[in-house]
């Protein structure tokens, strides 16, 4: 059996997407700043998906920048705060410990160009409080960025209450909501943020492509110069088939978006109850306040990247935090973050659905996960160690 | 291109010794739980010469086949040959690694030095201890590879 049960990472583009996208190419290729009749077609079309897209957010649709994706969006929308502070000598920077590298490497470069940067702790449940944001802002305060539901665990924070209190105190928010986004409910209208991120990939939509929410009157730093395109704030010939692939993708998503959560939250419930039948493992975040499909487990006594081996060896696509999947030497930052020991982090496994998939799916991942966290501690030495009491068990 | 050749997958999904040996004559333990892999080897030693050899891993595919690899290739030697084992040899016998999991064949290297070392030790036998690797110091763990971006 093959499963895909990696909906974070990406999802397959819907069919209507595809289409949509074929189409564009054939029908609209003028250039969208040509003044001929097929220049002009091509930026209607521009136009027509920028306003779907602001009436899908609940916002203008001269408030829609598009971009290159949440990555790009994420850049943009903190560098252009920065610099908006920075004119009012307003140069402290508040975020979390669990946000996407987008957001924190970008933080640390703006660190680098003498901003200070606080990032709140975040608890074991995955989640911050409104109210330790309001501790945390000062006179010097020139934006906060809290992801609006964490890619990894999935837990989803308190987005309009966090952005209640920034406006109170005059301080710009950004939320990064490329996992949010076509999954649960977001509107600018009434969740009080400023800036916010997303990106097509994660709902059906095509990759390298995403959008950038500013509100009427933030001033955007450019990333990319060049052409007049989006305003004159993000240079470069717009990207139409794949514009267009996300308003399609993302329309679907949102007419969809209770049924399939009632669909998915009931799929993952049923893979928490049959993981949680494995000993020694813990769900890492928050059991209800988190994604629709997300489900995130460490399983003590082994390591990630052999569990994903085995299980794609099964057929399943799958993900986790451990560090030789990452890259680095160290863990997943999200599972250090709400306290996982790196023994205990590097045996993370991540398993996130999408309306796609079944219970039989769901039956079948149980079961292997099952098979393969027992074969690993089999020939695991920590596994032994906590078993003969030479090491303690954490979780 | 596949991460791993299919050496490497081999070795992971069939790793040849895996196990215990009860009241082994040598015992050698690298790495920490902390870095992500250790490596356990027991040795059975007669006659100066390696008669089994088994291994217990908690890592990723490559240090579960590079633990795999070594003690096929030190299996039936003698403990001279044994420890003229390199993680060079480890890598070639698996057809190559990525770059970023050659410290794995080094801890497999480590691990047969220390099971070795252990029973030198238990037996009272004098050695060269500049063959032995010093293991706190290990360049594994204070290597830096750049973040990736999944």
């Amino acid at each position: 059996m093959k499963v895909y049960i990696d909906n974070a990472a990406t999802t397959k583009p819907s069919r209507a997407v595809i289409d949509t996208m074929v189409s564009c190419m054939s029908e609209y290729y003028g250039n969208p700043s040509s003044l001929y009749s097929i220049g002009q077609e091509a930026n209607m079309a521009l136009q027509s998906a920028r306003e779907r897209v602001a009436a899908l957010l609940g916002c203008q649709s001269s408030e829609i920048y598009f971009t290159s994706g949440g990555s790009e969006a994420d850049n943009q929308a903190i560098i252009s705060a920065a610099a908006i502070g920075e004119k009012k000598k307003k140069k402290h920077i508040i975020s979390t410990a669990f946000e996407h590298h987008a957001v924190l490497h970008t933080l640390k470069k703006l660190e680098k160009q003498g901003f200070e940067i606080t990032l709140l702790d975040v608890h074991e449940n995955g989640l911050i409080t409104a109210q330790e944001v309001e501790n945390a802002i000062r006179e010097d305060t020139c934006l906060v960025t809290v992801m609006f539901a964490n890619n990894e665990i999935g837990t989803i924070q308190p987005i309009s209450e966090i952005g209640e209190v920034c406006r109170k105190k005059g301080v710009l928010f950004h939320t990064d909501a490329v996992q949010a986004v076509g999954h649960i409910e977001v509107n600018a209208a009434s969740q009080n943020f400023d800036l916010l991120s997303l990106s097509a990939h994660k709902f059906h939509g095509p990759k390298g492509v995403g959008v950038l929410y500013a509100k009427k009157g933030i001033f955007l730093t450019n990333l990319i110069e060049g052409g007049a395109q989006e305003r004159g704030k993000r240079a470069g010939t717009e990207n139409l088939p794949a514009i267009m692939g996300m308003v399609t993708a993302l329309e679907q998503a949102v007419s969809g978006l209770s049924d399939n959560a009632v669909r998915i939250k009931k799929l993952r419930e049923k893979l928490i109850d049959g993981l949680s039948e494995i000993s020694h493992c813990a769900l890492n975040g928050d059991r209800e306040q988190r994604l629709p499909g997300n489900v995130n487990f460490c399983f003590e006594g082994i390591e990630g990247e052999s569990l994903l081996l085995l299980l794609d060896q099964k057929g399943i696509s799958a993900s986790s935090g451990s560090a030789c999947t990452s890259g680095s030497l160290d863990p997943s930052h999200v599972l250090l973050a709400i306290g996982r020991p790196h023994e205990v982090a590097h045996g993370s496994l991540r398993l996130t659905l999408s309306e796609e998939n079944t219970e039989e799916e769901v039956d079948y991942v149980v079961q292997s996960v099952k098979e393969v966290v027992s074969y690993l501690r089999g020939i695991s030495p920590v596994w032994r160690d906590l078993q003969n009491g030479k090491r303690k068990y954490v979780i | 291109m596949a991460l791993y050749s299919e050496k490497v997958m081999d070795h992971f999904t069939n790793p040849r010794n895996v196990g215990t040996l009860d009241n082994a004559d040598g015992i050698g333990e690298v790495g920490n739980a902390k870095c992500g892999d250790i490596m356990r080897i027991y040795l059975r030693i007669d006659n100066d010469t390696i008669s089994d050899v088994k291994f217990e891993t908690f890592g990723c595919g490559s240090a579960i086949a590079s633990s795999s690899m070594a003690t096929e290739l030190i299996k039936g030697k003698p403990l001279s040959d044994a420890l003229q084992l390199t993680n060079k040899a480890v890598v070639e016998a698996l057809d190559g690694l990525p770059p970023h999991k050659i410290h794995c064949s080094v801890l497999a290297e480590e691990a047969i030095k220390a099971a070795i070392k252990d029973y030198y030790d238990k037996n009272g036998i004098s050695y060269d201890s500049s063959q032995f690797p010093d293991c706190e110091h290990c360049a594994h763990c204070e290597q830096n590879i750049p973040e990736g971006s999944l």
